[in-house]
């Protein structure tokens, strides 16, 4: 513990290392595209990868805040439940008439509601840590999906509605080109504004920070909306890609997001990382799995390769700093 | 930092290699038991374009039900002289599904048969595939008609409800409470079968048959051993549990033989023998119904090629030779067509010795 | 040794100096959560009269064994600041590897087939206490990425198949449904290991030292306490139990399935946050996460047995959570402002 927070305070004077960070996710995406080309000649022509992008950026969306909120040391396991709910709500109102737009716009304001509720009872009660908050709610977000719909699916949207999951502008996909506008303003709002920097300042101390003036409370509701909100845009292009709705859907989304963003450099102790981290982890296991997909690697090796990544690359500067701070004593 | 720029690449450069022997050690490792197809599919360019590609997907993966039906389908492809790809997520979502259909277009097969974790959403996907000019047919859990060529049913869903409650009727004596014990209240098939046994019900002659709950164990071992125990206790007269999924009827054969009720209250349902072996030979469970899931994959295998070579185009009417288990008509299916491999098979303590060690 | 004491005297009065006042307050602690396990049973009974009986409460007691087993484990690590994800990976692990052994070794005594259970959850914790303590991951990667590599090698071990109930000897299949002066063996596994537990924590320096590793890392280094070795031993502790938990599922199912309890991880996580454990480190009791266990249990009995609609289940259970928490944290703070009156007069 003691050396971690040597590494840490060295790691804040010299930026390098957390720029290197971010080199060796560059590193591990070429290293996988050169592996993945060499496995299989359908990987590396532009159509295949561009359709993958489609297949695993819906869960990016989430990734955006789960960096904030990751930041500041909490933690959001409801984010799957939110999806549903306000997936299914969507579909729901719009196999009752509602026209689609105005479901679409009620799916968003059902997921940003969800994530203010979150937001308040964390803290309102700072007693519970946001993984029990975010446990209980995550039942209960789902729980209602369950309670809407039963053991009924809805679809049979109106057919402009499969453009968001399913279509270009131009040639790149309509799904990435939103991606990029989102990743931008997040990553300009975590890196460019007080409001980010204060983020970091809730990570590393959230007491200093609060005796510093920062308003720790509504920061951190308006994080949690915002993963909300980027829950709910999720389950906007998830539903498209899906073409129907159901309660059972996005299950399990929570722990990749959280894989992604934890590859991504950022850390659970707070106060660590950058969004293009995350967003370089996003791509590398996105395409990692895609290709490994291409030679139909079993399911099991898959997860074997894709945990082994996560220590793997985790591990490499901690033993990194570990023997640095050795060769110094 | 150039010293540590260094360590990075070594070790993405062994990542590298650690990953590709994991590829190579798997297709070893899975030769014997599921896919050593899966080795040529890896091995990149060589034989592409010689061979066709014939790919299935099931639920997922682990579940020796799908096993023996990747098997069956893998058999008939071979036997065809065409390369089988067998393929399963790990959690049994169509969100995974998706994805390995999107891979499976990318390699460009040629047929795609589906064993779908929803009947609906996987249509976009599929439609994409078909548009490509894949060959697309659904086996044992359905999408609905618009997403596939042809279905492949393994037993008549009617058939399976009706049989049954006839078979729960026999045998707590033409009287009395029943219950089901499902999988999640979202699979498809158990739904249909239990909307059958419901209409099954209405018949006037099962006037003192009384069904007092479903309940729904999510085909998970604790779930549902708590809600067989639950079953027992808020209905103490219960005479019959109908659980038409093997974790289900394998918990609730548990929890009768625990409770040493074997008598008290039957059980049927549909089950494999191998996990059912134990329960049927103490008389817990006096017999249940299956299909072989080896001949459902085999069958499709032989639809799948007779789509990619245009003997058949998946309408009423056509006819499929299917090797080993004779000509097979397709018949119509609400919106779709689907060809239908027979009925049900019962096992019971006669023949449950001899099927427990085949699947 | 001052973080220690210092560390401990807020949640374990018998630390601290002022005996009675603090050993008030710490049987108070989970009043609120016993309270509501109250009302929710006499709740449950007014619906469905088998609900307090004799069967149906050992019915409890045995399906609530296994997870009130892991939640020891759990409180360890949480209280040591870490979490551990890869519990339904490593007890699915031991589970199949026990399985696989008896399958082929009918004759095996079943002892044996708890000890290699066992040894196979110890590795595979040491592995992650490894990770934890020398490579210094964060423990919430570390057994997110083992999660996944532990359920590979199960469906790897088994070859995608499942060992059901005909394969294994009944001798093994006695290990979860035999009992002992008419107490079902898994029950009496659990209140062993509980009152083992019990002891360990309140009574030997090394439990002591798990705390205080957890309420203040830098103060315990500094105060001489070895952070890494008691890291590596929770670990342990949470891989053994899981490798035993994984045989008496394993053993009360009969069938060892490629995925088994996936996803139980949230389950005994959520037994011991119930119970009081703070994720921030340094805070849990026993007594405490045997409540939440209980809770969890009643809830999975109970709710099936109410006769709700099998849609509502699943939002009646996490409303129920969530009441729990925040009627615990409301009755925390009463007793709070009382104490900090008492201490101004």
């Amino acid at each position: 513990m003691e050396q971690r927070l040597l590494t840490n305070k060295k790691e804040f004077k010299a930026k390098g290392f957390i720029l290197q960070w971010e080199w060796l996710l560059v590193a591990l995406i070429v290293a996988m595209f050169v592996m993945n080309s060499n496995l299989s000649e359908y990987f590396f022509q532009y159509d295949n990868l561009r359709d993958a992008t489609m297949g695993f950026l819906d869960k990016a969306f989430i990734v955006l805040p789960m960096v904030f909120i990751i930041m500041m040391g909490d933690i959001d396991i409801s984010v799957g439940s939110i999806i549903a709910l306000s997936s299914v709500v969507m579909g729901d109102l719009y196999a009752h008439g509602v026209p689609m737009p105005l479901a679409m716009i009620i799916c968003l304001a059902v997921g940003t509601l969800c994530g203010w509720i979150n937001g308040m009872l964390i803290v309102r009660y700072k007693e519970l840590s946001a993984v029990i908050v975010t446990l209980a709610t995550m039942t209960i977000y789902r729980g209602i999906a369950y309670i809407l719909l039963k053991d009924q699916s809805v679809g049979k949207f109106p057919s402009w509605f499969k453009f968001l999951g399913w279509d270009y502008v131009g040639t790149l996909p309509f799904i990435l080109i939103v991606f990029a506008v989102f990743a931008i303003a997040f990553g300009l709002l975590l890196h460019k504004t007080p409001f980010g920097r204060r983020v970091y300042a809730i990570g590393n101390n959230p007491t200093a920070a609060r005796f510093s003036g920062v308003r720790v409370d509504r920061i951190k509701v308006i994080v949690f909306t915002l993963a909300g909100l980027m829950s709910a845009v999720t389950a906007l292009f998830l539903t498209s890609r899906m073409g129907s709705t159901r309660p059972n859907i996005a299950t399990g989304y929570e722990l990749e997001v959280i894989a992604m963003v934890v590859l991504g450099g950022v850390s659970t102790a707070g106060g660590k990382g950058r969004m293009i981290g995350a967003i370089l982890a996003v791509f590398l296991i996105g395409f990692l799995r895609y290709g490994l997909g291409l030679v139909n690697v079993s399911a099991q090796m898959l997860l074997i390769i894709l945990g082994g990544l996560l220590i793997v690359s985790v591990a490499i500067p901690q033993l990194k700093s570990r023997f640095a701070i050795k060769r110094k004593a | 930092m150039k010293k540590f720029l260094v360590t990075c690449l070594t070790v993405v450069m062994l990542m590298t290699i650690v990953a590709a022997c994991g590829n190579n050690n798997n297709n070893g490792n899975k030769g014997s038991s599921a896919s050593p197809q899966a080795s040529n599919a890896a091995s990149p360019s060589g034989d592409s374009g010689a061979k066709k590609k014939f790919a299935i997907i099931f639920k997922n993966t682990g579940n020796p039900y799908g096993e023996k039906e990747m098997e069956g389908y893998k058999k008939a492809v071979e036997e065809l002289g065409y390369e089988a790809i067998l393929k399963a997520p790990d959690q049994p979502t169509a969100e995974a599904q998706i994805s390995m259909i999107e891979e499976l277009i990318s390699q460009k097969v040629d047929a795609l048969a589906i064993v779908a974790n929803d009947p609906d959403a996987l249509q976009p996907a599929l439609e994409k595939a078909m548009k490509a000019g894949i060959k697309v047919i659904s086996l044992d859990s359905a999408v609905n008609a618009a997403s596939r060529l042809v279905h492949i049913n393994q037993a008549d869903p009617e058939r399976i409800g009706r049989t049954l409650i006839q078979g729960v009727v026999e045998m707590i004596g033409g009287s009395g409470e029943i219950a089901i014990l499902s999988a999640t209240s979202q699979a498809t098939n158990q739904n249909l079968w239990i909307e059958w046994m419901k209409k099954e019900l209405e018949d006037p002659k099962y006037a003192n048959v009384k069904l007092v709950k479903v309940a729904y164990g999510d085909d998970l071992r604790d779930k549902s051993v708590s809600e067989t125990e639950a079953l027992l206790k808020s209905y103490p007269n219960l005479k019959g549990i109908i659980a038409p999924t093997t974790v289900g009827i394998a918990a609730a054969g548990k929890v009768l033989t625990d409770k040493g009720l074997k008598g008290k209250v039957q059980l049927t349902g549909l089950g494999l023998p191998s996990e059912m072996a134990e329960y049927i030979e103490s008389g817990v469970c006096p017999w249940m119904y299956l299909w072989n899931p080896l001949d459902v994959g085999y069958l499709s295998g032989y639809v799948a090629d007779a789509l990619v070579n245009g003997t058949v185009t998946g309408k009423v009417g056509d006819k499929v030779t299917a090797g080993t288990l004779g000509e097979k008509e397709v018949i119509a299916d609400g919106d779709g067509t689907q060809v239908m491999l027979g009925d049900p098979f019962k096992f019971d303590a006669s023949n449950i010795a001899e099927w427990k060690a085949v699947y | 040794m001052s973080a220690n004491v210092q560390s401990a005297s807020p949640t374990e009065g018998k630390a601290s100096t002022g005996r009675t006042i603090s050993a008030l307050i710490a049987k108070f602690r989970e009043l609120g959560l016993l309270a509501f396990i109250v009302i929710l049973a006499v709740g449950v009974q007014f619906r469905n009269p088998s609900f307090l009986t004799w069967e149906n409460l050992t019915d409890i007691a045995t399906n609530t064994a296994i997870l009130s087993i892991l939640s020891v484990g759990m409180m360890l690590v949480i209280i040591t600041r870490g979490i551990d994800l890869s519990i339904g990976a490593t007890l699915a692990f031991a589970g199949m590897v026990s399985a696989l052994t008896v399958k082929h070794n009918p004759g095996l005594n079943p002892v044996a087939a708890l000890l290699i259970g066992v040894g196979i959850g110890i590795g595979c914790g040491l592995v992650i206490g490894f990770l934890v303590s020398w490579v210094k991951i964060l423990p919430i990667i570390a057994t997110l990425g083992i999660m996944n590599v532990f359920r590979g090698f199960t469906f790897e071990a088994s070859g995608g198949k499942w060992v059901s109930a005909h394969q294994m000897p009944t001798s093994f299949k006695s290990i979860a449904t035999g009992s002992f002066l008419g107490i079902n063996n898994l029950i009496l596994i659990a209140i062993v290991i509980y009152i083992v537990a019990y002891y360990f924590v309140s009574h030997t320096r090394t439990g002591r030292r798990i705390y205080a590793v957890g309420s203040n890392p830098d103060s315990a280094e500094v105060s001489g306490i070895r952070t890494g070795r008691i890291l590596l031993l929770v670990y342990t502790i949470m891989g053994g139990l899981a490798g035993l938990a994984g045989v008496l599922w394993v053993s009360k199912f009969a069938s060892a399935q490629g995925d088994t309890a996936s996803g139980y991880e949230l389950s005994v996580i959520a037994a011991c946050v119930l119970g009081g454990v703070s994720i921030a480190g340094g805070v849990g009791k026993i007594s405490g996460i045997l409540l939440g266990s209980i809770l969890l249990g009643i809830l999975n009995n109970a709710l099936p047995m109410i006769n709700v609609s099998a849609f509502w289940q699943m939002f009646i259970q996490g409303a129920i959570i969530l009441i729990a928490v925040l009627v615990n944290a409301l009755v925390k703070r009463g007793i709070d402002r009382n104490n900090l009156m008492r201490r101004k007069i």
